[in-house]
Protein backbone atom coordinates (compact mmCIF):
# COMPACT_ATOMS: atom_id res chain seq x y z
CA UNK A 1 0.00 0.00 0.00
CA UNK A 2 1.57 3.01 -1.03
CA UNK A 3 1.16 6.23 0.99
CA UNK A 4 -0.10 8.15 -1.72
CA UNK A 5 -2.59 6.00 -2.25
CA UNK A 6 -4.71 6.96 0.93
CA UNK A 7 -5.57 10.36 0.11
CA UNK A 8 -7.11 9.32 -3.72
CA UNK A 9 -9.26 6.18 -1.53
CA UNK A 10 -10.11 9.05 0.93
CA UNK A 11 -12.17 10.92 -1.89
CA UNK A 12 -14.08 7.56 -3.27
CA UNK A 13 -17.54 7.67 -1.31
CA UNK A 14 -17.52 3.79 -1.24
CA UNK A 15 -16.14 2.47 2.20
CA UNK A 16 -12.78 0.37 1.25
CA UNK A 17 -10.71 -1.45 3.27
CA UNK A 18 -7.06 -2.64 1.80
CA UNK A 19 -6.47 -5.90 3.65
CA UNK A 20 -2.88 -7.63 3.61
CA UNK A 21 -2.91 -11.46 2.65
CA UNK A 22 -2.63 -12.45 6.60
CA UNK A 23 -6.35 -10.88 6.71
CA UNK A 24 -4.50 -7.44 8.68
CA UNK A 25 -6.22 -4.46 8.22
CA UNK A 26 -3.62 -1.51 6.34
CA UNK A 27 -5.86 0.78 5.37
CA UNK A 28 -9.02 2.00 5.54
CA UNK A 29 -10.53 5.38 3.69
CA UNK A 30 -12.94 8.11 5.08
CA UNK A 31 -15.73 6.23 3.97
CA UNK A 32 -15.46 2.71 5.78
CA UNK A 33 -14.11 4.60 8.93
CA UNK A 34 -17.53 6.47 9.38
CA UNK A 35 -19.61 3.08 8.42
CA UNK A 36 -16.84 1.28 10.54
CA UNK A 37 -16.81 3.59 13.50
CA UNK A 38 -12.91 3.12 13.41
CA UNK A 39 -10.44 5.16 13.04
CA UNK A 40 -7.34 4.36 10.85
CA UNK A 41 -4.88 4.12 13.28
CA UNK A 42 -7.57 2.20 15.51
CA UNK A 43 -7.95 -0.28 12.78
CA UNK A 44 -4.64 -0.45 10.99
CA UNK A 45 -2.85 -3.94 12.08
CA UNK A 46 -5.86 -5.46 13.28
CA UNK A 47 -7.31 -8.91 12.05
CA UNK A 48 -10.13 -7.34 9.47
CA UNK A 49 -12.75 -9.79 11.28
CA UNK A 50 -12.16 -7.41 14.19
CA UNK A 51 -12.62 -4.07 12.41
CA UNK A 52 -15.46 -5.38 10.17
CA UNK A 53 -17.15 -7.70 12.21
CA UNK A 54 -19.13 -8.59 9.55
CA UNK A 55 -21.87 -11.82 9.71
CA UNK A 56 -19.46 -13.51 7.14
CA UNK A 57 -16.58 -13.51 9.93
CA UNK A 58 -14.98 -15.35 10.42
CA UNK A 59 -16.37 -18.75 9.47
CA UNK A 60 -17.62 -17.65 5.94
CA UNK A 61 -14.85 -15.24 4.95
CA UNK A 62 -15.36 -15.11 1.44
CA UNK A 63 -11.40 -13.96 1.05
CA UNK A 64 -10.56 -17.33 1.32
CA UNK A 65 -12.64 -18.04 -2.20
CA UNK A 66 -10.99 -14.82 -3.89
CA UNK A 67 -7.58 -16.78 -3.16
CA UNK A 68 -8.46 -19.61 -4.44
CA UNK A 69 -10.37 -18.25 -7.42
CA UNK A 70 -8.67 -15.15 -8.10
CA UNK A 71 -11.91 -14.01 -8.75
CA UNK A 72 -13.92 -10.55 -7.08
CA UNK A 73 -16.51 -11.88 -4.85
CA UNK A 74 -19.90 -10.07 -4.17
CA UNK A 75 -21.90 -10.83 -1.54
CA UNK A 76 -25.10 -9.64 0.74
CA UNK A 77 -23.81 -9.32 4.58
CA UNK A 78 -24.42 -6.86 7.89
CA UNK A 79 -21.78 -5.63 9.92
CA UNK A 80 -21.97 -4.22 13.90
CA UNK A 81 -20.05 -0.36 14.20
CA UNK A 82 -18.35 0.21 17.02
CA UNK A 83 -21.29 2.49 17.73
CA UNK A 84 -23.12 -0.64 18.27
CA UNK A 85 -25.20 -0.21 15.00
CA UNK A 86 -26.21 -3.66 12.82
CA UNK A 87 -25.70 -2.02 9.06
CA UNK A 88 -26.80 -4.52 6.03
CA UNK A 89 -23.73 -3.87 3.39
CA UNK A 90 -23.26 -5.32 -0.09
CA UNK A 91 -19.34 -6.59 0.44
CA UNK A 92 -17.05 -7.24 -2.47
CA UNK A 93 -14.05 -8.49 -2.19
CA UNK A 94 -11.03 -8.40 -4.60
CA UNK A 95 -6.98 -9.84 -4.81
CA UNK A 96 -4.77 -7.22 -5.30
CA UNK A 97 -2.15 -8.78 -7.97
CA UNK A 98 1.70 -8.45 -7.36
CA UNK A 99 3.79 -8.44 -10.79
CA UNK A 100 3.97 -11.96 -10.67
CA UNK A 101 0.61 -12.82 -10.02
CA UNK A 102 0.64 -14.07 -6.61
CA UNK A 103 -2.07 -12.40 -4.24
CA UNK A 104 -0.44 -9.67 -2.56
CA UNK A 105 -3.76 -8.37 -0.86
CA UNK A 106 -7.23 -7.64 -0.83
CA UNK A 107 -9.80 -4.37 -1.70
CA UNK A 108 -12.58 -5.03 0.25
CA UNK A 109 -15.32 -2.50 -0.59
CA UNK A 110 -18.78 -2.40 2.17
CA UNK A 111 -21.65 -0.54 0.53
CA UNK A 112 -24.27 0.18 2.74
CA UNK A 113 -27.19 -0.76 1.15
CA UNK A 114 -29.87 0.59 3.97
CA UNK A 115 -31.52 2.96 0.90
CA UNK A 116 -31.70 -0.11 -0.67
CA UNK A 117 -33.52 -1.94 1.25
CA UNK A 118 -35.80 0.79 2.27
CA UNK A 119 -36.90 1.73 -1.52
CA UNK A 120 -37.22 -2.62 -2.04
CA UNK A 121 -39.76 -2.09 0.92
CA UNK A 122 -41.52 0.60 -1.19
CA UNK A 123 -41.32 -1.34 -4.43
CA UNK A 124 -43.27 -3.69 -2.81
CA UNK A 125 -45.89 -1.37 -2.10
CA UNK A 126 -46.01 -0.29 -5.20
CA UNK A 127 -47.17 -3.86 -6.79
CA UNK A 128 -49.79 -3.90 -3.79
CA UNK A 129 -52.09 -1.94 -2.18
CA UNK A 130 -52.77 -2.69 1.82
CA UNK A 131 -52.73 -6.61 2.11
CA UNK A 132 -53.80 -6.88 -1.79
CA UNK A 133 -50.41 -7.36 -3.98
CA UNK A 134 -50.78 -7.75 -7.72
CA UNK A 135 -49.37 -6.40 -11.21
CA UNK A 136 -51.80 -7.19 -13.67
CA UNK A 137 -52.98 -4.39 -15.61
CA UNK A 138 -56.72 -4.75 -14.07
CA UNK A 139 -55.29 -5.24 -10.23
CA UNK A 140 -52.99 -1.84 -10.86
CA UNK A 141 -56.03 -0.07 -12.01
CA UNK A 142 -57.87 -1.05 -8.83
CA UNK A 143 -54.91 0.10 -6.93
CA UNK A 144 -54.99 3.58 -8.26
CA UNK A 145 -58.60 3.81 -7.66
CA UNK A 146 -58.46 2.83 -4.45
CA UNK A 147 -57.00 5.85 -2.35
CA UNK A 148 -59.58 8.00 -4.04
CA UNK A 149 -62.44 6.48 -3.63
CA UNK A 150 -61.21 5.44 0.13
CA UNK A 151 -61.76 9.44 0.94
CA UNK A 152 -64.77 9.73 0.10
CA UNK A 153 -67.87 8.48 2.35
CA UNK A 154 -70.00 6.65 -0.87
CA UNK A 155 -71.15 3.07 -1.24
CA UNK A 156 -69.16 0.86 -2.56
CA UNK A 157 -70.12 -2.42 -4.17
CA UNK A 158 -67.34 -5.42 -4.78
CA UNK A 159 -68.03 -8.00 -7.04
CA UNK A 160 -65.65 -10.59 -7.80
CA UNK A 161 -66.19 -14.69 -7.62
CA UNK A 162 -65.07 -16.64 -4.93
CA UNK A 163 -61.53 -16.11 -3.46
CA UNK A 164 -60.43 -13.18 -4.97
CA UNK A 165 -59.77 -10.65 -2.13
CA UNK A 166 -62.99 -9.32 -2.18
CA UNK A 167 -62.23 -8.69 1.58
CA UNK A 168 -58.96 -7.57 1.65
CA UNK A 169 -60.18 -4.67 -0.62
CA UNK A 170 -62.89 -3.63 1.76
CA UNK A 171 -60.74 -3.54 4.45
CA UNK A 172 -57.93 -1.24 2.38
CA UNK A 173 -60.97 0.89 1.65
CA UNK A 174 -61.19 1.11 5.66
CA UNK A 175 -57.95 1.57 6.11
CA UNK A 176 -57.02 4.32 3.62
CA UNK A 177 -59.96 6.37 4.54
CA UNK A 178 -60.48 9.00 6.95
CA UNK A 179 -62.50 6.49 9.05
CA UNK A 180 -59.61 4.19 9.77
CA UNK A 181 -59.22 4.89 13.20
CA UNK A 182 -62.99 3.93 13.46
CA UNK A 183 -64.07 0.41 13.67
CA UNK A 184 -64.31 -1.67 10.38
CA UNK A 185 -67.65 -3.95 11.30
CA UNK A 186 -68.10 -7.38 8.65
CA UNK A 187 -71.37 -9.10 8.71
CA UNK A 188 -72.04 -12.22 6.37
CA UNK A 189 -75.48 -11.70 5.41
CA UNK A 190 -75.93 -15.24 4.29
CA UNK A 191 -74.46 -17.03 7.56
CA UNK A 192 -77.56 -16.29 9.20
CA UNK A 193 -81.62 -16.70 9.43
CA UNK A 194 -83.76 -13.68 8.41
CA UNK A 195 -85.11 -13.08 11.56
CA UNK A 196 -81.36 -13.49 14.07
CA UNK A 197 -79.79 -11.23 10.96
CA UNK A 198 -82.72 -8.26 11.31
CA UNK A 199 -81.34 -7.58 15.13
CA UNK A 200 -77.68 -8.27 14.25
CA UNK A 201 -77.60 -5.67 11.99
CA UNK A 202 -79.99 -3.26 13.53
CA UNK A 203 -79.69 -4.61 17.10
CA UNK A 204 -83.13 -4.85 19.33
CA UNK A 205 -84.49 -3.54 22.56
CA UNK A 206 -85.02 -5.12 25.72
CA UNK A 207 -88.24 -7.04 25.78
CA UNK A 208 -88.57 -6.83 21.86
CA UNK A 209 -88.58 -10.68 21.31
CA UNK A 210 -89.24 -13.74 23.55
CA UNK A 211 -85.55 -14.29 24.61
CA UNK A 212 -84.70 -10.43 24.12
CA UNK A 213 -83.19 -10.23 28.05
CA UNK A 214 -81.19 -7.59 27.54
CA UNK A 215 -80.91 -4.72 24.40
CA UNK A 216 -78.21 -4.62 21.85
CA UNK A 217 -76.84 -2.39 19.62
CA UNK A 218 -76.43 -4.28 16.92
CA UNK A 219 -73.75 -3.99 13.90
CA UNK A 220 -74.46 -0.85 12.53
CA UNK A 221 -74.51 0.97 15.90
CA UNK A 222 -70.72 -0.86 16.64
CA UNK A 223 -69.64 0.49 13.45
CA UNK A 224 -70.55 3.92 14.28
CA UNK A 225 -67.70 6.45 12.49
CA UNK A 226 -66.33 3.24 10.95
CA UNK A 227 -67.28 1.02 8.02
CA UNK A 228 -69.73 -1.85 7.59
CA UNK A 229 -68.78 -4.22 5.60
CA UNK A 230 -72.20 -6.56 4.48
CA UNK A 231 -70.30 -9.39 2.71
CA UNK A 232 -72.62 -11.62 0.73
CA UNK A 233 -74.78 -8.95 0.41
CA UNK A 234 -77.05 -10.71 -2.52
CA UNK A 235 -78.02 -13.67 0.37
CA UNK A 236 -79.56 -10.45 2.08
CA UNK A 237 -83.47 -10.97 2.40
CA UNK A 238 -85.59 -9.21 0.45
CA UNK A 239 -87.79 -7.60 4.24
CA UNK A 240 -83.91 -6.57 5.49
CA UNK A 241 -82.69 -4.93 1.61
CA UNK A 242 -85.96 -2.18 2.24
CA UNK A 243 -84.37 -1.32 6.08
CA UNK A 244 -80.82 -1.06 4.24
CA UNK A 245 -82.30 1.12 2.01
CA UNK A 246 -84.10 3.17 4.39
CA UNK A 247 -80.65 3.36 6.49
CA UNK A 248 -78.76 4.66 2.90
CA UNK A 249 -81.41 6.91 2.27
CA UNK A 250 -81.77 8.81 5.72
CA UNK A 251 -78.79 7.23 7.59
CA UNK A 252 -81.07 6.87 10.63
CA UNK A 253 -81.75 2.66 12.06
CA UNK A 254 -84.37 1.18 13.75
CA UNK A 255 -83.74 -1.08 16.13
CA UNK A 256 -86.30 -4.47 16.46
CA UNK A 257 -89.05 -3.00 19.48
CA UNK A 258 -87.86 0.70 19.14
CA UNK A 259 -90.05 3.20 18.81
CA UNK A 260 -87.20 5.59 18.04
CA UNK A 261 -84.57 5.70 15.27
CA UNK A 262 -81.24 6.35 15.83
CA UNK A 263 -78.27 8.14 13.93
CA UNK A 264 -75.75 6.22 12.99
CA UNK A 265 -72.64 7.36 10.89
CA UNK A 266 -71.43 4.64 8.84
CA UNK A 267 -69.80 4.00 5.30
CA UNK A 268 -71.32 1.03 3.42
CA UNK A 269 -68.89 -1.58 1.51
CA UNK A 270 -71.11 -4.24 0.49
CA UNK A 271 -69.98 -7.62 -1.67
CA UNK A 272 -70.84 -10.34 -3.77
CA UNK A 273 -70.10 -13.55 -6.32
CA UNK A 274 -73.38 -12.86 -6.95
CA UNK A 275 -75.04 -11.71 -10.30
CA UNK A 276 -77.00 -8.83 -8.92
CA UNK A 277 -78.58 -7.58 -11.97
CA UNK A 278 -80.05 -11.10 -13.23
CA UNK A 279 -81.29 -11.45 -9.53
CA UNK A 280 -83.42 -7.71 -10.09
CA UNK A 281 -84.21 -9.24 -13.33
CA UNK A 282 -85.69 -12.52 -11.30
CA UNK A 283 -87.15 -10.43 -8.34
CA UNK A 284 -84.46 -11.69 -6.03
CA UNK A 285 -83.19 -8.56 -5.04
CA UNK A 286 -84.13 -4.75 -4.90
CA UNK A 287 -83.59 -2.43 -8.09
CA UNK A 288 -83.59 0.74 -5.48
CA UNK A 289 -81.09 -1.07 -3.88
CA UNK A 290 -78.58 -2.11 -6.73
CA UNK A 291 -78.75 1.38 -7.50
CA UNK A 292 -77.56 2.92 -4.31
CA UNK A 293 -75.13 0.27 -3.55
CA UNK A 294 -73.94 0.73 -6.93
CA UNK A 295 -72.75 4.28 -6.58
CA UNK A 296 -69.03 2.83 -6.94
CA UNK A 297 -68.03 -0.28 -8.42
CA UNK A 298 -64.92 -2.37 -7.79
CA UNK A 299 -64.62 -6.00 -10.09
CA UNK A 300 -62.51 -8.08 -8.54
CA UNK A 301 -60.93 -10.11 -11.66
CA UNK A 302 -61.05 -13.84 -11.46
CA UNK A 303 -57.73 -15.27 -11.02
CA UNK A 304 -57.50 -17.22 -14.66
CA UNK A 305 -57.47 -13.49 -16.06
CA UNK A 306 -54.70 -11.79 -13.72
CA UNK A 307 -52.18 -13.34 -16.36
CA UNK A 308 -49.29 -12.83 -14.36
CA UNK A 309 -50.06 -12.05 -11.03
CA UNK A 310 -50.38 -16.10 -10.73
CA UNK A 311 -46.20 -16.36 -10.63
CA UNK A 312 -46.44 -13.15 -8.42
CA UNK A 313 -48.77 -15.00 -5.98
CA UNK A 314 -46.54 -18.42 -6.05
CA UNK A 315 -43.82 -16.90 -5.26
CA UNK A 316 -45.23 -14.71 -2.29
CA UNK A 317 -46.91 -17.71 -0.58
CA UNK A 318 -44.11 -20.20 -0.76
CA UNK A 319 -41.93 -17.46 1.22
CA UNK A 320 -44.79 -16.64 3.38
CA UNK A 321 -45.44 -20.25 4.18
CA UNK A 322 -41.51 -21.18 3.96
CA UNK A 323 -41.21 -18.76 6.93
CA UNK A 324 -44.01 -19.67 9.36
CA UNK A 325 -43.56 -23.56 8.98
CA UNK A 326 -39.29 -23.03 9.26
CA UNK A 327 -39.16 -24.92 5.86
CA UNK A 328 -36.25 -23.91 3.47
CA UNK A 329 -38.59 -24.13 0.36
CA UNK A 330 -37.67 -21.47 -2.02
CA UNK A 331 -39.80 -22.39 -5.55
CA UNK A 332 -41.41 -24.27 -8.11
CA UNK A 333 -39.50 -27.02 -10.58
CA UNK A 334 -40.24 -25.93 -14.10
CA UNK A 335 -42.84 -28.58 -14.24
CA UNK A 336 -44.58 -27.88 -11.13
CA UNK A 337 -44.81 -24.38 -12.31
CA UNK A 338 -45.65 -24.74 -15.68
CA UNK A 339 -48.77 -27.20 -14.55
CA UNK A 340 -49.82 -24.39 -12.05
CA UNK A 341 -49.35 -21.82 -14.45
CA UNK A 342 -51.97 -23.61 -16.47
CA UNK A 343 -54.17 -24.65 -13.97
CA UNK A 344 -57.47 -22.65 -13.93
CA UNK A 345 -58.09 -21.84 -10.25
CA UNK A 346 -61.66 -22.22 -9.88
CA UNK A 347 -61.22 -20.86 -6.32
CA UNK A 348 -58.81 -18.15 -7.08
CA UNK A 349 -56.27 -16.91 -4.72
CA UNK A 350 -57.82 -18.55 -1.90
CA UNK A 351 -57.48 -21.67 -3.53
CA UNK A 352 -53.86 -20.76 -5.12
CA UNK A 353 -52.74 -20.08 -1.59
CA UNK A 354 -54.16 -23.40 0.28
CA UNK A 355 -52.32 -25.07 -2.85
CA UNK A 356 -49.14 -23.77 -1.81
CA UNK A 357 -49.69 -24.16 1.58
CA UNK A 358 -50.28 -27.87 0.96
CA UNK A 359 -46.56 -27.92 -1.32
CA UNK A 360 -44.81 -26.38 1.18
CA UNK A 361 -46.26 -28.57 4.02
CA UNK A 362 -45.46 -32.07 2.10
CA UNK A 363 -41.80 -30.38 0.43
CA UNK A 364 -38.65 -31.94 2.11
CA UNK A 365 -36.40 -30.46 -0.23
CA UNK A 366 -35.64 -26.62 -1.83
CA UNK A 367 -38.07 -27.28 -5.03
CA UNK A 368 -41.34 -27.99 -5.49
CA UNK A 369 -42.06 -30.95 -7.76
CA UNK A 370 -44.86 -32.11 -9.69
CA UNK A 371 -45.54 -35.08 -7.18
CA UNK A 372 -45.67 -32.35 -4.10
CA UNK A 373 -48.66 -31.20 -5.94
CA UNK A 374 -52.04 -31.84 -4.13
CA UNK A 375 -54.20 -34.91 -6.07
CA UNK A 376 -56.51 -33.24 -7.16
CA UNK A 377 -55.33 -31.69 -9.11
CA UNK A 378 -54.31 -33.76 -11.29
CA UNK A 379 -57.41 -35.43 -11.40
CA UNK A 380 -58.95 -32.56 -13.26
CA UNK A 381 -61.05 -33.96 -16.05
CA UNK A 382 -60.18 -32.68 -19.31
CA UNK A 383 -62.28 -30.68 -21.16
CA UNK A 384 -64.18 -29.65 -17.79
CA UNK A 385 -62.00 -26.57 -17.03
CA UNK A 386 -62.13 -25.29 -13.42
CA UNK A 387 -63.95 -22.30 -14.36
CA UNK A 388 -66.99 -23.99 -14.72
CA UNK A 389 -69.79 -23.30 -12.16
CA UNK A 390 -68.73 -19.54 -12.07
CA UNK A 391 -70.25 -18.71 -15.45
CA UNK A 392 -66.88 -18.84 -17.33
CA UNK A 393 -67.55 -20.19 -20.79
CA UNK A 394 -63.93 -21.34 -22.09
CA UNK A 395 -63.64 -20.85 -25.92
CA UNK A 396 -64.77 -24.85 -27.47
CA UNK A 397 -61.21 -24.23 -29.58
CA UNK A 398 -59.27 -23.54 -26.67
CA UNK A 399 -57.30 -26.79 -24.87
CA UNK A 400 -58.72 -28.15 -21.64
CA UNK A 401 -57.98 -26.23 -18.30
CA UNK A 402 -54.18 -27.38 -17.20
CA UNK A 403 -53.33 -28.73 -20.40
CA UNK A 404 -52.20 -25.73 -22.05
CA UNK A 405 -49.10 -26.34 -24.28
CA UNK A 406 -45.90 -24.21 -23.22
CA UNK A 407 -45.37 -21.09 -25.60
CA UNK A 408 -43.87 -21.59 -29.02
CA UNK A 409 -45.18 -25.32 -28.80
CA UNK A 410 -45.60 -26.74 -32.62
CA UNK A 411 -49.25 -27.46 -33.48
CA UNK A 412 -48.40 -31.29 -33.60
CA UNK A 413 -48.32 -31.70 -29.85
CA UNK A 414 -51.48 -30.39 -28.99
CA UNK A 415 -53.63 -32.32 -31.32
CA UNK A 416 -52.62 -34.95 -28.61
CA UNK A 417 -55.30 -33.35 -26.03
CA UNK A 418 -58.13 -34.91 -28.33
CA UNK A 419 -58.92 -38.13 -26.14
CA UNK A 420 -56.92 -37.38 -23.07
CA UNK A 421 -58.93 -38.51 -20.28
CA UNK A 422 -56.51 -36.95 -17.46
CA UNK A 423 -53.63 -35.16 -17.34
CA UNK A 424 -51.23 -38.30 -17.04
CA UNK A 425 -52.79 -39.62 -20.06
CA UNK A 426 -52.12 -36.09 -21.78
CA UNK A 427 -48.43 -35.92 -21.04
CA UNK A 428 -48.02 -39.15 -22.08
CA UNK A 429 -49.50 -38.68 -25.81
CA UNK A 430 -47.65 -35.16 -25.40
CA UNK A 431 -44.62 -37.00 -25.25
CA UNK A 432 -45.23 -39.71 -27.92
CA UNK A 433 -46.72 -37.10 -30.22
CA UNK A 434 -42.89 -35.27 -29.35
CA UNK A 435 -40.79 -38.18 -30.18
CA UNK A 436 -42.63 -39.05 -33.40
CA UNK A 437 -42.42 -35.82 -34.65
CA UNK A 438 -38.69 -35.70 -33.57
CA UNK A 439 -38.40 -39.45 -35.21
CA UNK A 440 -37.19 -40.55 -32.51
CA UNK A 441 -34.33 -38.09 -31.71
CA UNK A 442 -35.26 -37.30 -28.02
CA UNK A 443 -32.51 -33.88 -27.82
CA UNK A 444 -35.34 -32.77 -30.49
CA UNK A 445 -38.29 -33.87 -28.42
CA UNK A 446 -37.75 -32.29 -25.53
CA UNK A 447 -36.84 -28.95 -27.26
CA UNK A 448 -40.71 -29.31 -29.17
CA UNK A 449 -41.54 -30.06 -25.45
CA UNK A 450 -39.74 -27.27 -23.83
CA UNK A 451 -38.28 -29.30 -21.49
CA UNK A 452 -34.74 -30.05 -20.18
CA UNK A 453 -33.46 -33.12 -21.71
CA UNK A 454 -33.42 -34.64 -18.31
CA UNK A 455 -36.88 -33.53 -17.97
CA UNK A 456 -38.02 -35.74 -20.76
CA UNK A 457 -35.55 -38.52 -19.97
CA UNK A 458 -37.03 -38.88 -16.22
CA UNK A 459 -40.77 -38.95 -17.74
CA UNK A 460 -40.42 -41.28 -20.29
CA UNK A 461 -39.25 -43.40 -17.47
CA UNK A 462 -42.37 -42.38 -15.36
CA UNK A 463 -44.72 -43.09 -18.29
CA UNK A 464 -42.78 -46.31 -18.76
CA UNK A 465 -42.04 -45.44 -22.58
CA UNK A 466 -39.29 -47.14 -24.13
CA UNK A 467 -36.33 -45.28 -25.78
CA UNK A 468 -35.33 -47.15 -29.14
CA UNK B 1 -14.13 -9.16 44.54
CA UNK B 2 -16.66 -12.08 43.37
CA UNK B 3 -17.29 -12.16 40.13
CA UNK B 4 -19.17 -13.77 37.63
CA UNK B 5 -17.09 -13.40 34.10
CA UNK B 6 -18.39 -14.26 30.56
CA UNK B 7 -15.79 -13.97 27.61
CA UNK B 8 -17.22 -14.80 24.18
CA UNK B 9 -14.75 -16.55 22.24
CA UNK B 10 -13.81 -17.73 19.23
CA UNK B 11 -10.78 -20.02 19.46
CA UNK B 12 -8.87 -18.54 22.35
CA UNK B 13 -9.80 -15.40 21.70
CA UNK B 14 -12.63 -12.71 21.84
CA UNK B 15 -15.15 -13.74 19.18
CA UNK B 16 -15.75 -10.70 16.73
CA UNK B 17 -19.71 -10.66 17.50
CA UNK B 18 -21.66 -10.97 20.26
CA UNK B 19 -24.50 -12.41 18.13
CA UNK B 20 -21.94 -15.03 16.11
CA UNK B 21 -20.20 -16.50 19.51
CA UNK B 22 -20.96 -20.30 19.45
CA UNK B 23 -17.90 -20.76 22.25
CA UNK B 24 -18.37 -18.67 25.64
CA UNK B 25 -15.94 -19.18 29.06
CA UNK B 26 -17.38 -18.59 31.93
CA UNK B 27 -14.98 -17.74 35.15
CA UNK B 28 -16.01 -17.14 38.72
CA UNK B 29 -13.02 -14.97 40.60
CA UNK B 30 -12.52 -15.29 44.64
CA UNK B 31 -11.39 -13.14 47.35
CA UNK B 32 -7.66 -13.12 45.76
CA UNK B 33 -8.86 -11.43 42.72
CA UNK B 34 -7.69 -14.97 41.50
CA UNK B 35 -10.23 -17.11 38.91
CA UNK B 36 -11.63 -20.11 41.07
CA UNK B 37 -13.75 -21.82 38.65
CA UNK B 38 -14.01 -21.38 34.74
CA UNK B 39 -15.74 -23.51 32.18
CA UNK B 40 -15.94 -23.22 28.25
CA UNK B 41 -19.08 -23.89 27.23
CA UNK B 42 -19.97 -24.98 23.67
CA UNK B 43 -23.60 -23.40 22.65
CA UNK B 44 -25.80 -25.62 20.12
CA UNK B 45 -26.22 -22.27 17.74
CA UNK B 46 -25.26 -18.31 17.58
CA UNK B 47 -28.57 -16.54 19.14
CA UNK B 48 -28.09 -12.99 20.93
CA UNK B 49 -31.13 -13.84 22.60
CA UNK B 50 -30.18 -17.53 23.38
CA UNK B 51 -26.91 -16.06 25.16
CA UNK B 52 -28.75 -12.93 27.03
CA UNK B 53 -30.72 -15.62 28.88
CA UNK B 54 -27.88 -17.56 29.49
CA UNK B 55 -25.99 -14.71 30.66
CA UNK B 56 -29.16 -14.05 33.01
CA UNK B 57 -29.30 -17.32 34.15
CA UNK B 58 -26.01 -17.97 34.95
CA UNK B 59 -25.76 -14.86 36.58
CA UNK B 60 -23.13 -13.46 35.30
CA UNK B 61 -21.87 -10.11 36.25
CA UNK B 62 -19.42 -8.76 33.49
CA UNK B 63 -19.64 -9.49 29.89
CA UNK B 64 -16.19 -9.15 28.11
CA UNK B 65 -17.13 -9.14 24.18
CA UNK B 66 -16.15 -7.37 21.17
CA UNK B 67 -19.34 -6.27 18.27
CA UNK B 68 -22.24 -6.21 20.36
CA UNK B 69 -25.93 -4.26 18.88
CA UNK B 70 -27.18 -1.81 21.08
CA UNK B 71 -30.28 -3.55 21.98
CA UNK B 72 -28.67 -6.28 23.72
CA UNK B 73 -25.77 -4.08 25.50
CA UNK B 74 -28.68 -1.83 26.29
CA UNK B 75 -30.57 -4.78 27.73
CA UNK B 76 -27.61 -6.30 29.54
CA UNK B 77 -27.09 -2.84 30.83
CA UNK B 78 -30.16 -2.35 32.09
CA UNK B 79 -29.88 -5.63 33.71
CA UNK B 80 -26.70 -4.48 36.02
CA UNK B 81 -24.67 -6.51 33.89
CA UNK B 82 -21.18 -4.68 33.30
CA UNK B 83 -20.43 -4.98 29.73
CA UNK B 84 -17.13 -4.55 28.24
CA UNK B 85 -17.45 -4.21 24.19
CA UNK B 86 -15.08 -3.80 21.69
CA UNK B 87 -12.35 -5.59 23.10
CA UNK B 88 -9.87 -7.37 20.97
CA UNK B 89 -7.42 -9.79 22.40
CA UNK B 90 -6.80 -13.38 23.51
CA UNK B 91 -9.21 -14.80 26.65
CA UNK B 92 -6.59 -14.97 29.39
CA UNK B 93 -4.94 -11.72 28.60
CA UNK B 94 -8.73 -9.78 28.52
CA UNK B 95 -9.30 -11.90 32.24
CA UNK B 96 -5.93 -10.86 33.42
CA UNK B 97 -6.40 -7.11 32.14
CA UNK B 98 -9.65 -7.24 33.85
CA UNK B 99 -8.45 -8.83 37.33
CA UNK B 100 -5.59 -6.12 36.81
CA UNK B 101 -8.70 -3.36 36.46
CA UNK B 102 -6.95 -2.09 33.43
CA UNK B 103 -9.16 -3.53 31.01
CA UNK B 104 -11.42 -1.00 29.16
CA UNK B 105 -13.83 -1.07 26.25
CA UNK B 106 -12.13 -0.96 22.95
CA UNK B 107 -9.04 -2.30 24.38
CA UNK B 108 -6.82 -3.73 21.66
CA UNK B 109 -4.48 -6.21 24.01
CA UNK B 110 -2.69 -7.57 20.52
CA UNK B 111 0.10 -6.60 18.74
CA UNK B 112 -0.92 -4.68 15.79
CA UNK B 113 0.93 -5.98 12.48
CA UNK B 114 2.04 -2.93 10.04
Amino acid sequence: MSVEAGPLLDTIPLPLAVISPERKVLFINEAAQVLTGFSLEEARGLHCMYVMRSSLCPDKCPLAKVEDTGAAVCVDANIVSKERRKIPVRATFAPVLAPDGSIAGYVEALEDIRILQELEIKQGWSYGFGDMIGHSHEMERIFQMVPGIAQTDSSVLVTGETGTGKDLLAEAIHNASARAKGPFVKVNCGALPETLLESELFGHSKGAFTGATESKPGRFRMAHNGTLFLTEIGDLPLSLQVKLLTFLDDKVIHPLGSTKGVNVDVRIVAATHRDLRQMVREGKFREDLLYRLNVVRFHMPPLRERGEDINLFLNHFVHVFSEEFGKKVTGFSQDALYFLENYAFPGNVRELRNVVEYCVNVCGQETIEVEHLPRYLMEQPAGVPAGTGYGVQPAPEAPPAGMMPPPGMPAPVSSAASGAVNWADMERKMILDALLQAKGRKNRAAEILGWARSTLWRKMKHYEIESS
Amino acid sequence: MNKRILVTLHGSDVAPRFDLATEIWLGRTGGRNLVEEERTIVLPHASAEELCHLILREHVDVVICCGIEEEYYEYLHWKRIEVYDSVVGRRRDVINAYLARTLRPGAVLVPRDE
